[in-house]
């Protein structure tokens, strides 16, 4: 018996199609009163969780913009490494007495590198978190800036 | 499977703004007085949080702009449409204490059932 019924919109028919079987599962839990382990939970759990990102380039820096909903900014550790920037950190589930009626949100470790196309200054890395959206901001070392080079008549 | 082509046809009829959005990840947990709803919405502050019940239907909607960065788009992941989902209201919720709060992406929503429909013990006369 489903207690909420759900509509979800922008969803293809196949997710839909998982949606059924997530719910048919929920239920079957229910019944038997456990649950089936991590391995089968919604089809959240089957992949690691790798956070959207975005990468803008300007003439003096770069931006990520990453969408890390629901931590603190304790939990993300941001490391640059050889121009490779890398976004990683834990979300943890916390363990509540609440019976969870369905799960769609990613949870565990989380790791995204991004190689960037130009070196940038190590020192000068700026980031903030904000409304669950992590944004670092790169500038160009010296030597990547865009620069004019005059020709001369010899 | 009937009742896929039927939601689909329901929400057609439905006079919607014709925009784009994308679903949510929503994580649901039952207790004994309610429900609580969580939804990930990054990139939403508190204002572009919009939750309302009509009709026993809970929509929950965050709208946000995109990302305000210097420069042009290399390499593009997110989708950046607001958010939108709709829920059939279990008719034992109190729709008149319905909460809801939003921290760091992450919108809350608390779902009380009416008191009238709690467990109770009957004491005897």
């Amino acid at each position: 018996m489903n207690i909420i019924r759900y509509q979800n919109q922008g969803l293809s028919d196949l997710s839909q199609a998982f949606d059924r079987f997530a719910v048919l599962r929920d239920e079957m839990d229910r019944l038997f009163d456990r649950s089936l382990g991590p391995v089968f939970r919604t089809t959240g759990s089957l992949s690691r969780w790798a956070p959207a990102l975005d990468v803008y380039q300007e003439k003096d820096e770069f931006t990520v913009v990453a969408e890390l909903p629901g931590l603190r900014k304790e939990e993300i550790e941001l490391s640059l490494n050889d121009g490779i920037l890398t976004i990683s950190g834990e979300r943890k589930q916390e363990k509540k007495n609440e019976q969870t009626y369905r799960t769609e949100r990613f949870y565990g470790r989380f790791h995204r590198s991004v190689t960037l196309p130009a070196s940038v200054d190590g020192n000068k890395i700026k980031a903030t978190y904000q409304d669950g959206v992590l944004k670092v901001v790169l500038p160009k070392a010296e030597e990547a800036k865009p620069k004019q080079i005059k020709v001369s008549v010899g | 499977m009937n009742t896929a082509s039927q939601e689909n046809q329901t929400l057609s009829q439905k006079p919607t703004e014709q925009r784009a959005y994308v679903a949510p990840y929503v994580d649901i947990e039952t207790t004994e007085s309610g429900y609580v709803l969580y939804a990930e919405m990054p990139g939403v502050s508190r204002d572009g949080i919009e939750v309302t019940v009509e009709d026993g239907e809970l929509v929950l909607a965050g709208h946000r702009q995109p990302a305000a960065v210097n420069g042009q788009l290399i390499h593009r992941e997110t989708r950046p449409l607001s958010f939108r989902r709709v829920y059939e209201l279990d008719p034992s919720v109190d729709a008149g204490k319905i909460t809801a709060r939003i921290d760091q992406g992450i919108l809350t929503v608390t779902l009380p059932k009416a008191e009238s429909v709690k467990p109770r013990r009957i004491e005897l006369e």
